[in-house]
């Protein structure tokens, strides 16, 4: 979004409350790499340029590539800043931070969905006997007590660590609820150069049928590993991890699992194929077909005729919980009434309409599929400081000029 | 699809119920009710006919009975369908109910919807003779045969959306608190 602005000439800070790249830094686990193929982690006027376009950037390199760039474009980054409110004023927003007031006329809010980690509330019914850690304590599995591993939560986050916990040596259960099944690669592709080429991806918010169950889409059960592996449901039970239901609820220190876990398997299957028909329909109007591998089908996800509907949780058999069950945004700071009961910003396509001059940045689907993905943020971002400029100017030059403001938390 | 697709579910109804809910969400919560009366033996009637949603009492048009009963090898009068048989009732209504609404939403035309349910069950656990044995189903299987102008994988995505969206389904599929009292 800087970087957008500063080519629309406007004059701007961005906030941080730590480093560039701070939640890359201290807020995941250690073996993390992105989902993006390295051709494909674009920022606005900068691409990856190392030596392996189709392998996935690690932590240290996902760091070095966002710092990188803030870098080149001379971001008028002020680090160390946390924001502590923000405020409505007459005419636009005052900023409180642990460095100072600012004031500003128009604010972009990038701070994202994933500032603290989603844990339910059954999570208190839990003996104290095993420990819970979230996506955000994890580091990696030597942290991890003896004892079997509980996983609660199948989206990318959970498949992955329930793979590299297992592959320590400790027994996982993995619990499974609603669920995206994606292939690594698809005819010979990536599966994300399918969503970007075929133009998914690129779908617009106002031209998705069910917007609020897209933004509320768990991630899809990918990895980005050298071997490109595919990291689904048949990978990770032929690998010998338990597969259960979705956890219902902690009763007498017991664990109990939905008994609905092959109807989650079937909606996940028949969706997947869903998408790759309609890469294969794309893939042959546009005489892509001659290009790729031939179309290809998924054996289906392999529901057990039974699976364990309750776990004791004080036998020592699980030692660990790990709630891999999602993130959440965090307003406690945002003094301006627009964010729903549910604790999520009210906005159109990212335009918040309840506080003109306020943007958002960063949130699932927020203009498009791909928005919160790295290469998603060019689009969302050019859109959007085309509506800011327009706003600014419509808010009449004459006054003093306040610089908007860009939180990058 | 082109021409007009009729089974008799009026989802527009079910869409706007949707969207004013979302913005008035405490008219959605409901509360149903059942009362039962013991006759004789094991054998007792069950009524509905009041039940509270969109902030206000309702009622069904006439009070509906179920019997119920135990079959002549549990020595009874097989007066009525057993308790277990009812469950398995409700789980196949509401999954049939929910097909048909799904394949009106989808623009489906059916032709015919059967479902046939087995829940599987070892009687040595309500009898008391091995407890290790649960008392209620160990395992459910529901099988479809839906006649419809769609193709097979429609079809399964049909019936997968109505478990999806089905409350029995989820009752029966998810622990829920249950409170007896006696006053």
């Amino acid at each position: 979004m800087s970087r957008v602005l500063t080519e629309h000439s406007i004059d701007h800070v961005v906030l941080e409350r730590g480093e560039v790249a701070n939640s890359w830094r201290h807020e995941r686990w250690d073996s993390l790499r992105l989902l993006t193929p390295n051709w494909l982690s674009r920022l606005p006027g900068y691409a990856y340029e190392g030596p392996d376009p189709d392998g996935f950037m690690n932590l240290p390199q996902v760091v070095n590539f966002i710092a990188g760039f803030a870098a080149e474009t001379s971001a008028p980054v002020r680090t160390q800043t946390t924001v502590t409110s923000v405020r409505s004023t007459e005419d636009g927003y005052q900023v409180a931070t642990d460095r100072g007031e600012l004031r500003c006329r128009s604010l972009v809010l990038a701070t994202g969905a994933s500032n603290s980690p989603r844990v339910p509330d059954l999570h208190r019914a839990v003996p104290p006997t095993v420990q819970c850690l979230t996506t955000f304590s994890y580091r990696n599995p030597d942290q991890l007590p003896p004892g079997g591993v509980l996983i609660v939560g199948a989206a990318a986050t959970g498949v992955q660590l329930a793979d590299e916990i297992h592959r320590s040596g400790r027994p996982v259960t993995l619990c499974v609820g609603e669920h995206v099944r994606l292939p690594r690669s698809y005819r010979g592709r990536d599966i994300l150069w399918w969503m970007e080429s075929s133009g998914v991806w690129n779908q617009r918010y106002d031209q998705i049928e069910d917007l609020e169950r897209a933004r509320r889409l768990p991630s899809p059960q990918l990895v980005g590993t050298p071997e490109h592996s595919t990291l689904d449901l048949n990978f990770l039970s032929d690998a010998g991890i338990e597969i259960v239901g979705k956890l219902a609820a902690v009763r007498d220190g017991r664990a109990l699992f939905s008994g609905g876990l092959a109807n989650q398997f079937a909606l996940a299957d028949l969706k997947m194929e869903r998408l790759l028909d309609t890469f294969d329909a794309w893939a042959r109007d546009t005489q892509v077909g001659t290009k790729v591998g031939p179309a290809e089908r998924f054996a289906p996800t392999r529901a057990p005729s039974s699976t364990r509907l309750s776990l004791d949780l004080g036998s020592g058999e699980i030692g660990t919980i790990v709630w891999a069950t999602g993130y959440r945004p965090d307003y406690r700071w945002l003094n301006v009434p627009v964010v729903s009961h549910k604790g999520e910003l009210r906005h159109d396509g990212g335009v918040i309409t309840e506080a003109p001059g306020m943007y958002a940045l960063g949130l699932p689907v927020l203009r498009r599929r791909k928005s919160t993905f790295i290469n998603g943020a060019e689009a969302d971002a050019r859109d959007l400081a085309q509506h800011l400029a327009g706003y600014l100017a419509g808010c009449g030059a004459g006054k003093s000029l306040s610089a908007p403001a860009f939180l990058r938390h | 699809m082109s021409q007009v697709v009729n089974n008799g579910v009026n989802v527009d109804a079910l869409l706007a119920a949707r969207e004013a809910l979302r913005n008035a969400p405490a008219a959605g919560e409901f509360t149903w009710r059942a009362s039962c009366k013991w006759l004789n033996g094991t054998h007792a009637r069950s009524t509905v006919q009041g039940f509270r949603g969109l902030g206000e009492e309702q009622s069904h048009k006439s009070e509906f009975s179920f019997d119920t009963d135990h079959p002549e090898v549990f020595a009874s009068e097989d007066k009525g369908a057993t308790p277990v048989e009812v469950v398995l009732v409700g789980l196949a209504s509401c999954l049939t109910a929910g097909v048909a609404a799904v394949a009106q939403n989808r623009g489906i035309q059916l032709r015919s919807v059967e479902a046939r349910l087995e829940g599987k069950m070892n009687i040595a656990g309500i009898l008391g003779i091995d407890g290790d044995v649960r008392n209620g189903y160990d395992n459910i299987k529901v099988t479809f045969h839906v006649d419809a102008d769609a193709s097979k994988k429609d079809i399964e995505a049909l019936v997968a959306q109505s478990q999806k969206r089905s409350a029995v389904f989820d009752i029966i599929t998810n622990p829920t608190n249950v409170t007896v009292e006696v006053v």
